[in-house]
């Protein structure tokens, strides 16, 4: 299976769900393996739900909520806010850079 | 999708969708207009004049981090004429504010600005730990909320400063007026949009971020890089607080602007005469001079209560009762007596 590799980054206090590291270099299937999107090229939303199943490990429901990445996380794709980018039907891309943080913690 | 282009340059690619407007703007658009409206806010509402010593609240978050650097960037850019001080509170929080004030330390070399830091410990007596063993996880927010703000009173005062500005930002704001709606707290429903607040003999207080969106105040610091700290408190959240929150996100990502809404509609309530004659008037605390609207201020009542080995706060009730018992213990800590910018002579800690 051909796979993508991305380059994934986690603050705001995010990166506590996920082995308190920040970056992450990850290689995820380039296609959706299972599911009723089983062939579609990988998005965001595929990945963030990768991301829950093969990297995360507590609390996912501070990560991932209904769906879609929870309301109040802030996603950036190469430096751009993901809601210029087609939010989670980004098609992701070989070498992409997704940053994700969290704007729950305090301030 | 094809990169699109600023809406304000039309020159280089855009990086950020606006909350607030829909717009999509490049990064250096985005510092411009997050800058200038700050600065905006502050000009309407008059919030400084030249020569002010203005203390800037930081916990080491994003947004008193951001406050800070902004703070900076426009007192220079438009000689406001201020003399910037940060000004931290340790509520005594091991693994927590201990890590978070190494945050405000490294913020005080790279902003240049003196550092004063107060401690629970030293003005109460308790530490957030010590509390927190005492009492259970249940409470404690309200004893760190109560015992924060008059720390951070009394740390002013010890700079002697004219103002004390806080990162509260659009979210906290709109929070904070659904959360009053929803406990029905009618007092502090008017006066929770105010961006500037002043109790009798308190220090000012004011909220340069109250129109900036969460959402501008991140990706500021991301795209600017700035150095800061996000964990959650170890012990156990406001709750109530957590709820109002998830459902204005949820609001948020229907409608952005709904954040902005309800600070007007906060802005718009006003408390009709026989209503606010129900009102306690603020009188000043018996024990410690801090303003209150009882005997004890609520810092005062919750420390006897610590002290006693009770779980909440006593009431003037409660106390007389236990008073005219003869059940004061002699040694009970109290808090030191609060004369409000009396003295100016307090050098800032390293």
């Amino acid at each position: 299976m051909a796979h993508l590799k991305l380059k994934i980054e986690f603050g705001g206090g995010l990166e506590l769900l996920f082995s308190n590291q920040r970056t992450h270099f990850v290689a995820i299937p380039s296609t959706v393996p299972q599911g009723d999107n089983k062939g579609q090229p990988a998005d965001i939303n595929f990945l963030t739900h990768w991301l829950r199943d093969n990297l995360l490990k507590e609390r996912p429901e501070l990560f991932i909520d209904t769906g879609t990445v929870r309301p109040g996380i802030l996603v950036l794709v190469n430096d751009t806010d993901w809601e210029l980018e087609g939010e989670g039907e980004y098609k992701l891309r070989e070498d992409d850079e997704i940053v994700f943080i969290s704007t729950l913690h305090g301030g | 999708m094809a990169p699109k282009s600023c809406a304000l340059c039309q020159n280089s690619k855009a990086i950020l969708r606006r909350p607030k407007t829909g717009q999509h703007i490049c990064k250096h658009c985005f510092f411009t207009v997050f800058e200038t409206e700050v600065h905006n806010t502050i000009i309407q509402a008059h919030l400084f004049k030249p020569g002010d010593r203005v203390a800037i609240g930081a916990s080491g978050g994003k947004d008193s981090t951001v406050l800070a650097y902004v703070m900076k960037t426009l007192n220079d850019r438009y000689q406001y004429g201020l003399n910037l001080f940060l000004l931290s509170v340790d509520e005594g929080i091991t693994g927590y504010r201990d890590d978070s004030l190494e945050t405000v330390k490294r913020n005080q070399e790279q902003y240049d600005m003196p550092l004063k830091i107060v401690s629970y410990e030293e003005l109460y007596g308790w530490t957030m730990d010590r509390v927190v063993s005492a009492i259970g996880k249940k409470n404690n927010c309200t004893f760190c909320g109560v015992f924060r703000r008059q720390a951070l009173d009394r740390g002013a005062s010890g700079l002697g400063v004219d103002q004390i500005v806080t990162g509260h930002n659009a979210d906290d704001i709109a929070e904070t007026v659904l959360m009053n709606i929803m406990r029905g707290d009618i007092g502090r429903l008017g006066r929770c949009t105010a961006i500037c607040t002043q109790g009798e003999d308190m220090i000012r207080r004011s909220k340069p971020f109250k129109y900036a969106y969460e959402k501008e105040i991140v990706m500021y610091a991301y795209f600017k890089k700035l150095d800061y700290f996000s964990t959650e408190c170890i012990y156990s959240p406001d709750a109530y607080r957590g709820h109002a929150r998830a459902f204005l996100k949820d609001l948020e990502a229907a409608r952005p602007s709904a954040i902005i809404d309800i600070i007007h509609s906060g802005e718009a309530f006003e408390l009709k005469e026989e209503v606010r004659a129900t009102q306690k008037s603020q009188q000043t605390c018996k024990r410690c001079g801090y303003m209150s609207s009882n005997d004890l201020c609520k810092a005062c009542s919750l420390l006897e209560s610590l002290e006693r080995g009770m779980s909440t706060a006593i009431t003037d009730k409660g106390r007389r009762k236990l008073e005219a018992q003869g059940l004061t213990p002699d040694n009970m800590r109290t808090i030191p007596y609060f004369h409000p910018s009396s003295s100016v002579d307090a050098e800032a800690e390293s």
